[in-house]
């Protein structure tokens, strides 16, 4: 395997990204990261499959509009990681912050410790070959799914009383579901949502996302293996038909 | 309900010694007026929308229609519309839904600008003779320019230069999604942009395959819904708008109802066939200017810094201090759409009140730009209402580089102005995806008609400015001494930054 090391201290994210593409361009299957610090955009429109490992904190929209790389991040992700990205994987072994995985089309990301505001916000999917996957590995801020069209968005809660606390799920929910380990209160529901019984066929589905999610973080699937789970969808795919009278 | 029903909105009649019985206003009203019962062909005129489609097909001219058949007691404040709407609002408790744009009577700030015309002291121009220069740079100008010499002792330019958009007139049609118009309404468009050598915008709807091939005169858009967006959408534009607001609805997101979800629809947009198509109010990624920053670089990273930006906004209340921060915000064009911009479907209290002219916008806008030395910094692109090639001449003396049309686009394609485009029932085959109705419009011919509308207002222009002796675009940019304010007050021209007729 083809790696490239590249020292990123003190670098614009302009000539790092165009450091990137340039070992991408040259064949690099891996590329490595170090010293990164706060540098937006990394990934930003990238193609193929190329592993990008990060090695400190990366700035905003790390993935945006990425198309098939994989991105692991050992330290904690700024706001939107994962922002409209199409295919491909991000992996942060730390937090991140508002907006993550923001309008996602396709791919999978996956957070080992907790999210800020609006996470998995606008999700959507198209046919199966084009459906978002967040998974939480600790819990996340309100409005979590908001406006969710497609996807799904899982919270696991490790180290939690409760997986969620935080207002808002769903709210404005039209596809998609969103997965919370435990029970989750009704007050908790955004307007739109609604709460579903999880059930083994569930569980069948989520089973290879929680083997692969743990895997990554070296956690122990089978303690996530069973149906201790709230399933949150749409009340309906048109929240919004029956709100006009025409002029 | 003790209501009743409201008089109809149109009176359809049949001159009956005209009507040789053909039915094509049956086969061409998707609406449902007409009906044949026996021999006869019968009228339920409430359905009536006005699209004046059987009107235009009908072989005899024996088709009247009259609007506003019966009467209220006339009354200034409590207007017909005014009842009617409560009414409406009475029996269902729902908000007013309605299309195309602004439909009250306010004043239009264009109809009191006066153009001026050269006489005796400097001589006019004749376009047929002399070249005028309409070719148009879209994007960041730089204000100087540094030049090297080469060891050959050539000189070279050092500065490098922001791309830019080249326009060969000043006139490029707005975004109108595939969704909200037809494919076929799209491909009109991109044959007579791409003939002509300007642009379209694609609309928060993807751009189907069917246009690739046009995708060099396209400009893509990313609105808060990311409908569409993907890496390979944004390389395959010519620019990329972000779209913040609109003129028919500041402030709010939009929803394409999913009835127009059909399966092309479905997959440009990538959601699910007959789902909603929900564009949030605000882009959740942009809470502050600088957010706004971030994803105007987030785009010019993932494209290399090829392409200009451009940013749309609905001119509201503070547009100039709005525009001036996006025009430090690596954007390199501001789309200002006026409260008269055109729609879909927009809840019909925004569409009527909320907003403001954009005549008053591009001189506000440009005078604050200037101000601030930044104007170099991002060009201005104006829309919303813009009806005539005068509209445009004057929208460019108060400090635009080019305009954006729509409605008048669609005209050209067929469209009456009915306002009922989100019923998906356009009997035009514009706002519909119904194929039977898609298929009435045909694209080449769209094409012609929509490139002689361009062509008509792109001479007219030629001859305004050659009468006012301007002999390239750039003179006529910003130029507000050869405007003249008619019946305008004293406030509203300082802030045209246009003097009175007579001074």
């Amino acid at each position: 395997m083809k790696t490239v090391k590249i020292d990123a201290r003190g670098m614009h994210y302009t000539p790092l990204n165009q450091k990137i593409r340039a070992a991408i361009a040259d064949g690099a299957e891996e590329i490595i990261l170090d010293n990164v610090l706060g540098q937006r955009f990394i990934g930003d429109g990238l193609r193929g499959n190329v592993r990008i490992i990060v090695n400190g904190v990366p700035g905003g929209d790390l993935g945006i509009f990425m198309s098939g790389p994989t991105c692991i991040v050992h330290g904690n992700a700024e706001h939107a990681p994962g922002n409209t990205m199409d295919k491909g994987m991000l992996v942060i072994h730390g937090s991140a912050g508002d907006a993550v995985a923001h309008s996602m089309r396709g791919g999978k990301v996956f957070i080992k410790n907790n999210i800020g505001y609006r996470g998995g916000i606008h999700m959507k999917q198209y046919e199966v070959e084009a459906r978002p996957i967040l998974v939480v590995g600790g819990t996340a801020h309100s409005f979590l799914g908001e406006y969710m069209a497609g996807g799904m968005v899982l919270v696991l809660g490790i180290g939690k009383d409760k997986a969620m606390t935080d207002r808002g799920i769903g709210s404005g929910i039209h596809g998609g579901e969103i997965i919370i380990r435990g029970d989750v209160d009704d007050y908790l529901l955004g307007t739109g949502a609604k709460k579903f019984k999880f059930t083994e066929s569930d569980l069948e589905r989520i089973t290879p996302i929680i083997k692969s999610f743990c895997e990554q973080f070296g956690y122990d699937a089978a303690e996530f293996l069973d149906t201790n789970y709230t399933k949150i969808g749409p009340v309906s795919s048109r929240p919004f038909a029956s709100k006009y009278v025409w002029e | 309900m003790t209501l009743g029903s409201v008089p109809p909105k149109f009176k359809v009649s049949i001159d009956r010694d005209q009507c040789m019985d053909c039915g094509r206003c049956i086969e061409n009203c998707s609406y449902g007026v007409y009906r044949r019962e026996g021999d006869k062909i019968l009228i339920e005129s409430r359905k009536c929308t006005g699209c004046l489609r059987c009107v235009a097909m009908c072989p005899r001219d024996a088709i009247t229609l009259t609007e506003k058949p019966v009467d209220y007691r006339s009354h200034p404040l409590w207007t017909r519309e005014v009842r009617e709407d409560i009414i409406k609002q009475a029996c269902s408790g729902k908000i007013i839904l309605s299309g195309m744009g602004n439909a009250r009577d306010l004043p239009v700030v264009y109809d009191h600008l006066l153009l001026d015309a050269c006489q005796v002291t400097n001589p006019s121009i004749d376009p047929l003779r002399e070249p005028m220069e309409l070719r148009t740079y879209i994007g960041k100008k730089p204000s100087k320019l540094k030049f090297r010499k080469t060891e050959s002792g050539e000189v070279e330019l050092e500065t490098k230069l922001a791309p830019n958009l080249k326009l060969n007139t000043p006139i490029m049609i707005g975004h109108m999604s595939f969704g909200a118009i037809s494919l076929n309404s799209q491909l009109s468009m991109a044959k007579a942009v791409t003939e002509l050598g300007t642009y379209m915008g694609t609309g928060e709807g993807g751009l189907h395959e069917a246009l690739y091939p046009y995708q060099d005169h396209m400009i893509v858009q990313v609105a808060s819904g990311r409908f569409g967006v993907n890496i390979d959408y944004l390389e395959r534009g010519a620019a990329i708008e972000i779209k913040i607001g609109q003129g028919a609805k500041p402030g709010i997101g939009g929803h394409l109802p999913g009835e127009k979800v059909s399966e092309e629809v479905s997959k440009a947009r990538m959601i699910p066939i007959g789902s909603d198509a929900i564009s949030p109010a605000p882009h959740h990624d942009i809470y502050s200017i600088e957010d706004l920053v971030q994803l105007i670089r987030s785009l010019k990273e993932a494209t290399e810094w090829k392409k200009p930006v451009f940013v749309k906004i609905a001119a509201v209340h503070n547009v100039a201090p709005i525009a001036a921060g996006i025009a430090r915000s690596s954007a390199d064009a501001v789309v200002i759409d006026g409260f008269r911009g055109g729609t879909g479907a927009a809840p019909k209290v925004f569409r009527d009140n909320v907003g403001i002219p954009i005549e008053v916008a591009i001189a506000s806008v440009d005078q604050k730009l200037r101000e601030q030395g930044v104007r170099n910094e991002i060009s201005i692109i104006a829309s919303g209402g813009i009806r005539t090639s005068a509209d445009l001449a004057k929208s460019i003396a108060l400090g635009a580089d080019a305009v954006n049309i729509g409605t008048a686009a669609l005209v050209a394609l067929g469209c009456r102005v009915c306002g009922n485009c989100y019923r998906n029932l356009c009997p035009w085959g514009i706002a519909t995806q119904r194929p039977d109705l898609v298929s009435r419009l045909d694209p080449e011919i769209g094409a012609v008609q929509v490139s002689n509308l361009i062509k008509g207002w792109t001479d007219e222009l030629s001859e305004l400015m050659g009468a006012a002796g301007i002999n390239s675009i750039e003179s006529l940019r910003g130029n507000r001494d050869r405007l003249r304010g008619y019946m305008l007050d004293e406030k509203m021209l300082e802030i045209l930054d246009v003097l009175p007729a007579g001074a």
